[in-house]
């Protein structure tokens, strides 16, 4: 989590307010996947190989995050990108959102 | 029964028949669930001129439901941004239907791959992820119910109405991983 966050308050800075909303608006959406008490660590991470083909030890490393942190950011891009992945998600069983960094 | 096991590309398990019926009757249950949401989807004639169908906006009051179909967004549960809602509302409408499709396909594929009596059951690959699909949705459903926690003990006390459920929850949850470790071991 957080790897974004250094472009973002570097765009902050701008003083023109058109520019700073056109960038903001600009900002990919983000896949959410959050913890919950049911759902397996174990099928958590292969979920996350089989839907993104993301390794093991990436969708390990991403699966922690969930469960130690609470919430994971597991892909980004366009919105309609990140609306099918929270569908791919929810049809898998994981607790997903979708949302834009302001 | 015992632990899930693979042979070139076959999953293989055997069930008892008490457990056939157990899993059978859960399944079953959500998959009546799942139909009665869909037959709540407002009918137009839009809809069915166009091929394109739409789900309900609203989130589903039962919060088992509510768990299997969950919103798009995380919306504040107290102050939801009216952005956030109408989006929230435009995805649920359009995935829906999608979602339930699937979520009752799968329930399907363990019904017709269980045999009623129990006894061996023998799963291709994408059967096999069409069970691991079926148990996670009837342990989020059973554990909604039974409000499980993350540090749940492996049993509770006997006066505690949702004790004889546990024993249920904790097998299907053994059922789920020993898959798991079959398809991926």
């Amino acid at each position: 989590m957080g790897c974004m966050s250094t472009p973002v308050a570097s765009e902050q800075t701008q003083v023109d307010p058109l520019g700073a909303e056109l960038a903001e608006s600009d900002q990919p959406w983000r896949t959410i996947v959050w913890n919950d008490p049911v759902n397996l660590m174990s099928y958590v991470t292969y979920v996350l190989q089989k839907l993104f083909g993301y390794s093991r030890d990436h969708a390990t490393k991403l699966m922690l995050d969930v469960h130690n942190k609470g919430k994971a950011i597991v892909s980004s891009g366009s919105k309609e990108k990140v609306e099918t992945d929270v569908a791919k998600l929810h049809a898998a069983g994981l607790w997903a959102t979708m949302e834009q960094p302001s | 029964m015992k632990a899930w096991r693979r042979q070139d590309d076959a999953i293989l398990a055997g069930f008892e028949q008490q457990e056939a019926a157990v899993l059978r009757g859960l399944v079953g249950q959500l998959e009546d669930m799942l139909a009665a949401r869909a037959e709540e989807a407002p009918q137009d004639e839009l809809a069915e001129l166009t091929g394109i169908r739409t789900g309900p906006t609203e989130s589903p009051d039962d919060p088992v439901l509510s768990r299997l179909l969950p919103d798009f967004h995380r919306l504040d549960p107290d102050n939801p941004s009216s952005e956030e809602l109408d989006s929230a509302a435009a995805m649920r409408s359009l995935h829906e239907p999608e979602l339930l499709e699937k979520k009752v396909g799968v329930a399907k594929t363990v019904l017709e791959t269980l045999p009623r009596d129990g006894g061996p059951v023998t799963l291709t690959l994408e059967q096999a992820d069409a069970w691991l699909g079926a148990l996670n949705d009837v342990r989020l459903a059973l554990g909604t119910a039974l409000d499980v926690t993350e540090d749940m003990p492996d049993e509770l006390p006997e006066d505690d109405p949702r004790s004889p459920h546990l024993g249920v929850y904790h097998w299907l949850t053994w059922v789920q991983e020993t898959l798991i470790q079959a398809l991926t071991g």
